[in-house]
């Protein structure tokens, strides 16, 4: 594949794009409006035709993987199929063109869609409460730590820790940090298990809260869950989950009854909005009873037939997005519960659950299998074996792209040597599946033939291997004017 | 239905490959009394019923088609080309995420790269990162950023920034070691209000990591910030400014060149319909000794083995999948398919494009303020405006509102006592190019008949 130039360079002075509205009214010249000294002298932005703005574009998106060309079983991503309907329901002009600031009264169905799709998440998670504010997965830790941190101050208590386990995903730590928590790791036990005689040691009287995840980011439930929730609790903390992989669960076990007190949700993961190329994603909030008074706000509330915006109580953390949060995801979300019910969310799961064992059970005989044991709804396998051949999991990684198949994620979890974590998710068929093991095992065999094959791929790609130390090193983060800086 | 393509054969096939008799075997390690509950959930629904209950919940909301609005405050009814939307739906762009291998992210890569050099010649800034959630927490990312920075507990941030944003900003500072200052930077008299920067100065000290304004203001107006940035460098304070209308940076002297060091906002407007306030996207950029410290993904250009042009994130070590604890934010997805929307809509419109439809604004609000002031209104915003000013409502802004909405079928702005009490009889009007001439004269007469 060419190099497609920058937008810049499709420029050419006095070229128009698209044409601005005709004007409605005698023109008002800026000069009359503002000073002089206000206005700008130069805009350097590109004079492109609209053919050559569609067609670069387009031309870029062809570098792209996504689900919708091939599987992407990105470990802890939930790469699904993003059904279009959602597409078209989010695109209605009475769900998309209306303004956060316009009256609830003229509101009425954005305001119904919140409540109710609040209330859907309550029955799928089994939490009382939810709120739909937050804007990602990441946003939602931090409404639930500092939710957690209200509630210990309402209590008379100040407590300044939280204990994340040594696999979790980074954003636990970084939240931790974010509300002012000294962040202490917990390692993990032989079974990928929560090690309980070290969380009795480490749970102090500064607990705040554990972050655990369910499933693990090793694919793996929690056995001890009921244990360790009781733990948490004698000691005075709260469990907060991080509710990334909540695509195992649906319909299978609520994390509510297992004692959790708050929990987040990937709305663009378990509930299929699309991923964007990086977002927006939307990372409701649900908790227990007792945690509400604290939730983020404004609220939907129905009063009678009429939803309206309850201002957040004194006790509330306050308000954490503009709005009411990705309102056009909440819509996304909205509909593929609708569209499943309880019945094809069970499915879901199921499904892949299944997926992912299956490819456990097919590839532990050419990859290593740090935990061996029923997974969930992903798997976690170790290159280990093949680094001894002198290859790596990157290696393997870029191999795959040959393929035409996205890398799992790799080298995390990070207590998983050259881990490669697979999440097929319930949308891929057994045949595509059958494909994937197929490649992951011509791939462990060129490890062993010909391991310069894996060194020097991907050859298939629109671009070889970068060179990220000079990318990190000078830092070429923007298109330099010419003669500019 | 679940989109699952497996059959019952399929699925019998493959418990036989994991050695299990059934699905249900492989949910042993769920304690056995909380398994399997019962969901409380409305029943399926097929597509064409779908769209049909999610058509029934749009036509309870009133769209700018049904009645003419003046609403804007951080979300403004900017046009978008049409080929942003017919992007935006490519299944490429949409169904791919972070691009974490780039050699099958080129385009993802390339696309965010664009978009941050879009920012900085918009802005004047040096660094762009490649989005955050909104205006409101890049506000707040930029604030955290400055406190680490300078190590100082002290914020100074006018009142004429957004609410929501100023709210937000609170939030997330709420469990750190954070003095946030309101301080007055509009004064009033019995109609009219004005830029006031005084206040703001006096409140800069040698405690103050950072000082926050808006420009153009939440209450629209445009001033000289000099006075605060000369004050901030006196005190070795950042300065952090908010954009209002993101199109008004086809107009205004770039804010690099004013002095800021970081500036942030809300690119929604530029992407497509305001969609009830979200998804947005946060712009946030920098001056170039700051990069190390940028919240979120930055893509790098650099090249690939045969020195073939090539994209990839970079100064990933300031992530939280890298750094964990000590990263500087926890942010992870961010806004990009909105933040590509942005980018495509601003190539389309090119130089004269973005240059035209903020004159074409700045013309309709002064059209639209003129209307008012026809129709009897005390036009409040005593400073120059590019399109969004203020208007005076005897008897308070919210009473007056609902009167216009009801009786004039206009949605005309915003009451303005979200920003202060003592300004709770203001209204916020905003105009776009959008804004017809009939939404015009709907606005004034709905005025003239609510006097």
């Amino acid at each position: 594949m060419t190099d497609e130039p920058l937008i810049y360079d499709l420029s050419s002075p006095g070229r128009r794009g698209v044409r601005a509205p005709l004007p409605q009214f005698e023109p008002v010249d800026p000069t009359e409006a503002l000073p002089t000294s206000e206005l700008r002298t130069d805009l350097p932005l590109p004079e492109a035709s609209e053919i050559d703005v569609m067609r670069h574009f387009l031309r870029l998106s062809h570098k792209n993987h996504s689900v919708d060309t091939a599987m992407y079983p990105l470990g802890s991503c939930t790469m699904k199929y993003n059904p279009k309907v959602n597409e078209v329901t989010a695109r209605t002009p009475g769900l998309a063109d209306i303004h956060p600031c316009q009256p609830p009264a003229t509101a009425q169905g954005a305001l119904e869609l919140i409540y109710e799709l609040e209330a859907l998440l309550a029955s799928i998670t089994g939490f009382p409460a939810v709120s739909t504010q937050p804007a990602a997965g990441s946003q939602g830790e931090l409404c639930g730590l500092l939710s957690i941190l209200a509630w210990h101050q309402s209590r008379g208590e100040a407590r300044t820790q939280v204990l994340v386990p040594d696999s979790a995903h980074g954003t636990n730590p970084a939240t931790g940090t974010m509300s002012g928590l000294e962040v202490i790791s917990l390692p993990t036990a032989d079974d990928g298990g929560i090690d309980l005689q070290n969380l009795k040691e480490r749970l102090g009287p500064g607990a705040a809260a554990i972050m655990l995840t369910l499933p693990s980011t090793l694919g793996l439930f929690e056995r001890r869950i009921l244990e360790v929730v009781e733990l948490v609790h004698a000691a005075g903390a709260q469990v907060y989950c991080d509710g990334a992989n909540m695509n195992a669960m649906l319909g299978r076990v609520r994390p509510a009854d297992l004692g959790i007190d708050v929990m987040h949700l990937n709305l663009h993961k378990t509930f299929s909005t699309p991923h964007g190329g990086g977002g927006p994603g939307a990372g409701a909030l649900a908790v227990q009873a007792h945690l509400e008074p604290f939730l983020p706000g404004p609220r939907v509330v129905r009063n009678g037939e009429v939803f309206e915006l309850a201002d957040p109580p004194p006790t509330s953390i306050g308000r954490v997005h503009s709005h009411l949060g990705n309102f056009g995801n909440l819509v996304r979300a909205y509909t593929y519960i609708r569209s499943l019910g309880a019945e094809g969310l069970r499915e879901a799961a199921d499904d892949a659950v299944l997926n992912a064992n299956y490819l456990r059970a097919s590839l532990s005989d050419d990859y290593d299998l740090p935990y061996d044991r029923i997974c969930m709804h992903e798997v976690v396998l170790a290159g280990t074996r093949q680094r001894r051949l002198g290859v790596r999991t990157l290696d393997i990684a870029k191999r795959l792209i040959d393929y035409g198949i996205h890398p799992p994620t790799i080298y995390f979890p990070i207590i998983v040597d050259e881990a490669l974590m697979i999440e097929p998710t319930e949308t891929e068929s057994r045949e595509s599946l059958d494909n994937f093991i197929d490649v992951m095992r011509r791939i462990a065999r060129e490890a062993e033939s010909d391991p310069d094959k894996l060194h020097d791929a991907p050859v298939n790609a629109p671009v070889r291997r970068l060179d990220e130390v000079t990318a990190n090193r000078r830092p070429n983060v923007r298109r330099v004017p010419e003669g500019g800086d | 239905m679940s989109y699952a393509p497996n059959t019952d054969a399929d699925r019998a096939a493959m418990l036989r490959t994991v050695g299990v008799e059934s699905i249900d075997d492989l949910f042993v390690d769920i304690p056995v009394q909380h398994r399997d509950p019962t969901l409380d959930l409305p029943p399926a629904l097929p597509e064409t019923d779908v769209i049909r209950h999610l058509a029934e919940l749009g036509a309870r909301n009133a769209t700018s088609s049904d009645l003419p609005s003046f609403l804007g405050a951080g979300f403004y009814r900017h046009f978008v080309p049409a080929l942003v939307d017919q992007q935006l739906l490519r299944s490429e762009w949409y169904t791919a995420y972070t691009p974490y291998q780039p050699e099958m992210a080129q385009g993802t890569l390339q696309a965010m790269y664009e978009f941050q050099s879009l920012v900085c010649d918009l802005t004047g800034m040096d660094v762009s990162n490649a989005s955050l959630y909104d205006g409101a927490s890049a506000l707040a990312e930029a604030v955290l950023l400055c406190r680490g920075l300078t190590r100082r507990p002290r914020v100074v941030i006018a009142d004429t920034v957004h609410p929501a944003y100023r709210d937000v900003a609170a939030t997330y500072v709420s469990a750190l070691d954070v003095d946030l200052h309101v301080v007055s930077a509009a004064c009033r008299d019995a109609t009219s209000v004005r830029p006031d920067l005084q206040p703001l100065v006096n409140a800069i000290d040698d405690q103050t990591s950072c000082v926050v304004i808006q420009r153009p203001d939440f209450l629209g107006m445009v001033v000289d910030p000099d006075p605060v940035i000369q004050a901030a460098r006196e005190h070795g304070a950042r300065v952090v400014v908010v954009v209002g209308d993101p199109v008004s940076l086809g107009l205004l002297v770039p804010l690099g060149d004013l002095g800021a060091d970081i500036v942030v906002g809300e690119l929604r407007s530029l992407a497509g319909p305001p969609a009830y306030g979200g998804p947005g996207a946060g712009m946030f950029a920098v001056r170039s000794e700051l990069i190390r410290r940028v919240p979120g993904r930055i893509a790098g250009r650099t090249m690939d083995l045969d020195g073939k042009n090539a994209f990839v994130l970079t100064l990933q070590t300031r992530e939280q999948h890298i750094r964990r604890e000590r990263a500087t934010s926890n942010i992870t997805t961010n806004q990009a398919l909105v933040t590509l929307g942005a980018t495509i809509s601003l190539c389309a419109l090119g130089r004269r494009g973005l240059r035209e439809i903020a004159e074409q604004s700045l013309t309709a609000a002064h059209r639209a303020a003129e209307a008012l002031a026809g129709a009897g209104a005390v036009i409040a915003s005593d400073a120059p405006y590019v399109n969004e000013f203020a208007v005076h409502a005897p008897g308070g802004a919210a009473a007056r509102l609902e009167r216009l909405r009801k009786e004039g079928n206009v949605l005309a702005g915003i009451d303005l006592g979200c920003v202060s009490p003592t300004f709770d009889d203001l209204i916020l009007v905003a105009a776009t190019e959008l804004t017809t001439a009939d939404d015009v004269e709907a606005l004034a007469s709905a005025w003239a008949q609510t006097q």
